[in-house]
């Protein structure tokens, strides 16, 4: 056996105990766990547990997630989420806004999937109001929607890649958000947080040439899901990364209320467009892809193959995409055009009301449920008669999704954890709202 | 002659414009000429060679070589990841670098609203972050709660930490990221950029120049530089139009709008 | 969604069942509620979960509702859903305000649900509702030593007052 060192230090000597220390010109200078190893007097491995935290400024958290995370070396014994780092008060400050001006406010929320949050609240008060939206809104408004999807899941991507190690994603998936978002600005004038979607309808026609933009976009994009594929696809990196990492089963994610493309990779072909559709999607034809293990790897399938058919969505949309107005007529809830104001007292009256109170909405409650990129998005909206409502609450996919990655990553390594959230896809704008 | 017209432009002519460029066209000529004398050569030489002290190229490599913190918080975060990527590439300017951590960070761009269970965090980094930094409050939360008038968001990271850059937006377009970025650069080179107060000769008349204020009366300072300001609009208002038609207002000149 | 006549039915076996649990119905916009008696929401949650024919066995959401100025204030509202049948139905508990400093409280159904962990934090931190038996109720999204309940009607909103330049050195701020 090799004695412990008492800190002096005799360079040139080569200690013979433990293969670890043998093959190598290291000195023994102190008693680090390798040289305890080698002397046969290592500690048992429940003294080596450590906690640390992770965030909430990391780069590998995406957004502000802190995380207590017991270790032991290497492997994660217990995690524990903390979050409100971004908590902005949004649910409070909604009551004191009226529904138009809630719009922005609910966009914030979950800060990628920005059409989504507006169309849970639009079509939560349109229920409310009993308010039919005219076809060619619905179908601008699953458009958007499905250009949204496809951007949520480009930014994972490339985030995701980024945090496992594949750097040049990120500037490919974001080239391509780029053109997502040109078409939004074409057609809301905004990139991000467009209020496009109002209480009616949509706020604006497309532009000319949005048409033929989209078309392009629609062309191109399936060929760069195939070079993303390809890039990592067999990778065999990715694949070691990501294979038979942050299993759950089926029943245990259920339990735990995931749903989106989570719940999808494991198994459960539950996707609110299919079985509870809304707006344009029971005339469309799409497929949902579902995975079969439930791991990383399903997880990227799931999403990459999501892309696809909402890529096949557009197409389909703007291909059957009706003629008429793209917001409702109903005059006490949307604005009157503005070529009206200059010639009918009614419409200066109630676009002077509109503006100034905003609609009200009867007394009544509603739970709103759609299928954003992260799960089942639902607005719960209270209205009390008047003009502001009286309570909004979002029921945030990646909030109840964050509950499963205690699940996923104990027993892991660290790495896998990191692994796991990247494919958690987690928004901590949704989270905290 | 022509040294006279020489001297007689150069006071008025400000830097950038045509003026300017005509002045510097027609000294680099006598330069070459030999027709220099002593003042006029020294001051030549010093406009035209970029002979500088330690601290002026100090400041230009920081400025060329910025290493951002990673730190997106919300919105805003998505924005700057999108300044990183290939459209608006920060890299031209040097910045591509991120770093995580703060002790190897220059300045740090807060993107996305500070809530107040983050402040504190954000706070401890900012200190752990060595000298010389900077802060960009990049987006309207940042700089100033934003549309959030709450409980739960500070009004302003300017509550709690020293902001050199606000860049206005909600999220402001990535251009609009870089062209804050601009600024930081020209404001650590030394060379602040004045902005509308240089191009209306209003030079003077801002919040933190008025030591003396009480607050709701102005201070002799920026009255005198608001009575400078009025003038030089007065001047453009009065100036004709190229076809000869007078007034109108000095923007509204020559786009046919009356 | 089951209809009128169906929420009824389900009223009158959860009922039958649970004596004095369903306090009322509604059904609007094509959506039911079962409004229950806070202190026997664990049976009827077991009970709509469980029950062969109605099996909804999927909360979507826990959340708090302030009906201030209507009695009883606060409702803990659960969406249950049925995914078999595609079913949703809600249960309101609806809970009184005890006033003061006394908290109004509820039986947690983190066992019965497991999703209900972070959404009765959330629930506990906003509203100061508290789930007795829920493993681990702390704040979750203010901070940890906040005081007051922020989503409740009778909170302030907070913020501050507009800077403009009249009042610019009142307002606090780093560089004055």
């Amino acid at each position: 056996m090799v004695p412990l060192s008492t800190g002096t230090r005799t360079p040139g000597a080569r200690p013979t105990g433990g293969d670890v220390i043998a093959g190598t010109n290291a000195e023994v200078i102190g008693a680090s766990p390798i040289e305890r190893t080698a002397a046969g007097t290592a500690f048992e491995p429940e003294q080596e547990l450590m906690t640390i935290n992770m965030g909430p400024h990391h780069p590998a958290t995406h957004g502000v997630l802190r995380l207590l995370v017991s270790l032991q070396g290497e492997e994660v014994l217990d995690l524990k989420p903390i979050v409100g780092y971004v908590h902005t008060g949004i649910e409070k400050s909604c009551e004191d806004q009226s529904y138009w001006k809630v719009i922005p406010f609910v966009e914030r929320m979950d800060y990628l999937s920005y059409f989504f949050n507006m169309q849970a609240f639009c079509g939560a008060v349109e229920t409310m109001l009993a308010l039919e939206i005219p076809p060619r809104a619905k179908y601008l408004r699953t458009i958007h929607l499905e250009l949204n999807r496809i951007h949520s899941h480009l930014v994972w991507l490339g985030t995701a890649a980024l945090d496992l190690g594949a750097i040049s994603m990120f500037w490919y998936c974001f080239r391509q958000r780029d053109n997502i978002l040109d078409l939004f600005e074409m057609s809301a004038g905004q990139r991000m947080h467009t209020r496009y979607f109002q209480v009616g309808g949509v706020f604006e026609d497309i532009p000319a040439g949005f048409e033929r933009k989209l078309r392009s976009f629609c062309e191109e994009m399936p060929s760069r899901v195939d070079q993303f594929e390809a890039l990592l696809d067999r990778n065999e990196i990715f694949l070691r990364r990501t294979k038979g990492i942050g299993i759950v089963s089926r029943e245990r994610l259920l339990e735990l209320g995931v749903t989106g493309p989570l719940l999808r990779a494991a198994g459960e072909p539950w996707d609110l467009r299919k079985v509870h559709s809304y707006l344009a999607y029971p005339e469309l034809d799409f497929k949902i892809p579902v995975g079969t293990v439930g791991d990383g790897y399903d997880r990227y399938r799931v999403r990459m193959q999501e892309i696809r058919e909402s890529v096949r969505i557009i197409e389909q949309c703007i291909d059957g995409l009706p003629e008429g107005p793209w917001i409702a007529d109903d005059r006490k809830v949307v604005l009157p055009p503005r070529h009206e104001l200059s010639t009918s007292m009614e419409a200066l009256i109630h676009h002077f009301k509109l503006v100034t109170e905003g609609f009200r909405v009867p007394p009544g409650e509603i739970y709103y449920p759609i299928e954003s990129p992260r799960g089942e998005l639902g607005a719960f909206v209270l209205a009390d008669g008047s003009a502001k409502p009286a309570r909004v609450h979002f029921r945030d996919p990646s909030f109840v999704n964050l509950q499963c990655l205690r699940e996923m990553c104990v027993g892991g390594y660290v790495a896998d954890l990191i692994q796991n959230l990247a494919m958690l896809d987690p928004i901590l704008g949704g989270i905290d709202r | 002659m022509k040294r006279d017209k020489l001297r007689a432009l150069s006071p008025l002519a400000e830097p950038g414009s045509l003026d300017h460029l005509r002045v510097r066209q027609l000294r680099a000529r006598d330069l070459l000429r030999g027709d220099l004398d002593d003042g006029e050569l020294a001051e030549h030489v010093e406009q035209s060679i970029l002979t500088t002290t330690l601290d002026n190229v100090l400041n230009w490599a920081r400025s060329n070589s910025m290493f951002p913190l990673t730190f997106g918080l919300a919105c805003c975060g998505i924005e700057m990841m999108s300044m990183v990527s290939a459209r608006y590439d920060i890299a031209r300017f040097g910045a591509e670098a991120f770093r995580a951590s703060p002790r190897q960070a220059d300045f740090i761009i807060l993107s996305g609203r500070v809530s107040i269970k983050m402040a504190p965090v954000v706070r401890r980094l900012y200190d752990q972050m060595l000298e010389p930094r900077w802060a960009i409050a990049m987006g309207a939360c940042s700089s100033s709660g934003g549309m959030f008038a709450n409980y739960a968001v500070v009004q302003g990271a300017d509550k709690f930490m020293p902001i050199d850059i606000h860049i206005p937006g909600c999220p402001p377009r990535p251009e609009a990221l870089l062209y804050g970025f601009t600024k930081l650069q020209r404001m650590i080179q030394g060379n602040p950029d004045q902005g509308w107060r240089r191009r209306y000769n209003a030079v003077g008349t801002e919040e933190w120049a008025r030591d003396d204020v009480i607050a709701g009366q102005p201070s002799e300072a920026s009255e005198a530089a608001y009575a400078r300001a009025r003038q030089s609009v007065a001047r453009t208002a009065e100036g004709t139009g190229p076809d000869g038609a007078g007034g109108g207002e000095g923007e509204l000149r020559g786009t046919g709008i009356s | 969604m089951p209809d009128a006549p169906g929420l009824e039915l389900i009223a009158q076996e959860l009922g039958d069942a649970h004596e004095g649990s369903v306090l009322g119905t509604y059904h609007e916009h094509g959506q039911a509620c079962l409004i229950v008696d806070p202190d026997q929401i664990l049976a009827v949650l077991a009970w709509l979960r469980d029950t062969p024919g109605q099996e909804y066995r999927f909360l979507a959401s826990v959340h708090g509702v302030d009906y201030l100025p209507a009695e009883p204030r606060f409702g803990v509202v659960y969406e249950l859903l049925n995914r078999d049948r595609v079913e949703r139905v809600r249960v309101r508990a609806a809970l009184d305000d005890p006033g003061g400093e006394e908290l109004p409280s509820l039986a947690s159904c983190v066992k019965v649900f497991p999703t209900a962990d972070f959404q009765e934090r959330e629930v506990y931190d906003f509203f100061g509702i508290l789930f007795d038996g829920h493993p681990d109720l702390r704040r979750i999204l203010m901070p940890e030593g906040y005081v007051g309940w922020p989503q409740r009607r009778d909170f302030p909103i907070g913020g501050e007052p507009v800077v403009f330049t009249h009042n610019e050195r009142q307002a606090p701020g780093w560089s004055h």
